[in-house]
């Protein structure tokens, strides 16, 4: 597969990441419809899809170097956006093995997994790592097998493991997300840690979501997509640095709008591990500014009616209302009114 | 996914270890307690029959299974026993596991009988919690079984009725331990019964459940749109007969959660196996998931 990857960019700062014309037109735009609303909108993950962001079972894009920088730095800072509780050592492993596995057969110019029994060599080229390990044996990495693997992979993980009809959330690797903590969630059930949602318990999502995922297959990995919007292009958006991101919300015009504001798509992948019968799941981050986004007509007219039309409470959790005029006016000069096609993917 | 077999042990006059490898590559990993799926040749059909996988977790070049000769044999036991010749190659679906270890066990209680024995066989394996076995056994098979049994102290093999002591085995367990029971029936019913009496927690015993497999029996789904009669397979769900018959249904998750797949129902009585349709709406008779769901009628009518 193709991955040209550019040098690193910052996703804090100067904020010098942005997106290709190549990088634009395979964003995983997330609105099937011009009016959202939550849905369980999860759907088997194989290769291929609406975009190019679908053709790998780990997508990585022309951004893997700044964002390895950008997650070396978030762990230097604060080392608990990493952690697994100690009997999820078996996950540890069946993750580490997925992602190298995915990885060797997806970027076969960037990685290459060579196997001898329980003697690996893995060779990571675009962050020149060149690693023979044991697999099995913690002590042969310079760190656990899931900080070792997922410092080396674009967008968040979590580990869950499933016991008493239920998946509890006791390991992860989280530096880009939007707006929630490992730390404080670690160790909650799935309602729990769905507590913060609106409405979408009250529709049963979470029950129907929860019976789905019990009974999730191995080989059998299902995806779906999330979103929100985040006020230049950061990744660290955490609870624990609210202060540092928080008043940037304070920032928006109708002057800057268009390149402040990026709107966050989560491609979230769900996979059954082998050995330890936990779900891994992937939580990939594409930012996009909005004057990225309306180059592609169906996607301006789209996305400024699905924030002119969205329920208050979303917009209240997406931390919307005090921007939502500026977003809703600076689209509105995208929108023609004219109908937007089926499905995702650009015209 | 293909698999042939490499190797054949006769273990007694009525048991036989089956070594099974790749056409190429690596093996999907299996966890302690998977069971593979595969389909065998019988006379009039394909038999689907489950095994539990006994290699460890790091087995990608191998599975290994045990197979007890059924009698009488629905087919499946009979045929690997009897026709299957090494370098024949069986079609598998991918391992799943529906009997997996409790992490945060303090111990594990392993009860088994007979062919029962093979799950926990991987269990023993990747133990890295302290754990007791009793595994109970005919005598025609003792001799076999003892050879498949890890030595140690905590495992023991009960050849007579007698000298398993289950109430005392049951009753006296440390907080945190976690009971699997895998056997015949009978010999589950027994085990757990005894254990929900002596107030262990539902939430730390564990058997093996299939339940939630897909199939079913056989039924006929009428397509009113378009006047169509298809055959829904045992083996096959109601979606799957649409789609073969060149059919696009629509689907999302095609695990019964999202709702997606709801197919307006004219007549018959479905067996409801989403987890989408309230009670009520159940009970209304008018929709059906089809992704799972299947007929409790010999017919359904769909407005489709």
């Amino acid at each position: 597969m193709d991955l040209n990857l550019k040098p690193a960019e910052t996703f804090r700062g100067n904020f010098s990441a942005q997106n290709s014309e190549a990088a634009i037109r395979r964003f995983p735009f997330p609105f099937p419809d011009d009016l959202y609303m939550y849905s369980v909108n999860m759907e088997p993950h194989e290769r291929g899809g609406p975009t190019a962001a679908y053709d790998a079972i780990f997508d990585l894009d022309e951004h893997y170097l700044g964002e390895c920088a950008d997650r070396a730095q978030v762990l230097a800072d604060d080392p608990k956006r990493c952690q697994v509780m100690p009997h999820l050592i078996d996950a540890e492993w069946d993750t580490l093995e997925l992602l190298m596995e995915s990885l060797a057969t997806d970027y076969p110019a960037q990685f290459t997994l060579t196997r001898n029994g329980d003697a690996w060599h893995w060779i990571n080229r675009p962050l020149a790592l060149d690693q023979r390990f044991t697999f099995g044996d913690a002590a042969s990495l310079p760190c656990p097998p899931f900080e070792y693997i997922t410092r080396q992979v674009q967008g968040d993980f979590t580990l869950q493991d499933q016991r008493d009809n239920d998946l509890f959330i006791e390991g992860g690797m989280v530096t880009s997300q939007a707006d929630w903590s490992l730390n404080f969630d670690a160790g909650m059930s799935f309602r729990q840690w769905h507590g913060p949602v609106p409405l979408a318990h009250e529709a049963g999502v979470f029950d129907r979501a929860l019976a789905y995922l019990l009974r999730l297959q191995l080989g059998k990995p299902v995806r779906r997509l999330n979103w929100t919007l985040t006020v230049n292009p950061r990744l660290d958006t955490s609870p624990e640095n609210y202060p540092k991101w928080g008043p940037d919300r304070t920032t928006v015009t109708p002057e800057n709008v268009g390149h402040k504001l990026c709107l966050r798509v989560e491609l979230q992948t769900l996979t059954r591990l082998p050995r330890s019968n936990g779900i891994l799941f992937g939580i990939r981050c594409y930012l996009i500014r909005l004057e990225e986004l309306v180059r592609v007509e169906k996607w301006a007219r789209r996305l400024h009616r699905v924030l002119r039309d969205l329920h208050p409470d979303l917009a209240a959790y997406k931390g919307m209302p005090r921007y939502r005029p500026i977003i809703v006016d600076y689209l509105a000069a995208f929108d023609d009114g004219a109908p937007t096609s089926p499905g995702t993917g650009p015209d | 996914m293909r698999l042939r077999i490499a190797e054949i042990t006769v273990l007694s006059p009525g048991i036989r270890k089956f070594t099974l490898e790749p056409l190429a590559g690596l093996l999907p990993a299996a966890g302690a307690g998977a069971h593979l799926v595969f389909d065998i040749p019988g006379a009039t059909r394909v038999h689907k029959n489950a095994y539990s996988l006994i290699g460890g977790p790091q087995a990608r070049t191998q599975y290994e299974i045990i197979v007890r000769r059924v009698e009488p044999s629905r087919g499946g036991s009979a045929w690997l026993h009897e026709h299957a010749r090494i370098g024949d190659i069986l079609e598998a679906k991918t391992p799943q596991n529906l009997f997996p270890l409790a992490h945060l066990a303090k111990k594990h209680l392993l009860l088994s009988a007979g062919i029962g024995i093979t799950p926990f066989l991987a269990f023993a394996r990747v133990m890295r919690t302290p754990f007791e076995w009793h595994h109970c056994s005919r005598a025609e098979d003792s001799a076999a079984f003892a050879a498949l049994l890890p030595p140690g102290p905590q495992v023991t093999l009960h050849t007579s009725r007698n000298t398993l002591n289950l109430a005392a085995v049951l009753g006296t367990q440390p907080l945190g331990t976690h009971l699997y029971v895998c056997g015949p029936e009978l010999f589950n019913e027994t085990v757990q019964t005894m254990a929900r009496a002596l107030g262990w927690p539902e939430s730390k015993i564990h058997t093996e459940s299939f339940a939630s497999a897909a199939g079913g029996a056989p039924f006929i789904v009428h397509l009113a749109r378009s006047g169509q009669r298809l055959e829904v397979a045992a083996d096959q769900t109601l979606l799957e007969a649409i789609e073969a018959a060149g059919i696009a249904a629509p689907y999302l998750c095609r695990g019964g959660a999202c709702g997606a797949c709801e197919l307006p129902l004219l007549q018959g009585t479905p067996e409801h196996r989403d987890h989408v349709l309230s009670p009520e709406q159940r009970a209304a008779n008018k929709s059906l998931m089809v992704c799972v769901s299947r007929a409790r009628t010999p017919d359904l009518v769909l407005d489709f």
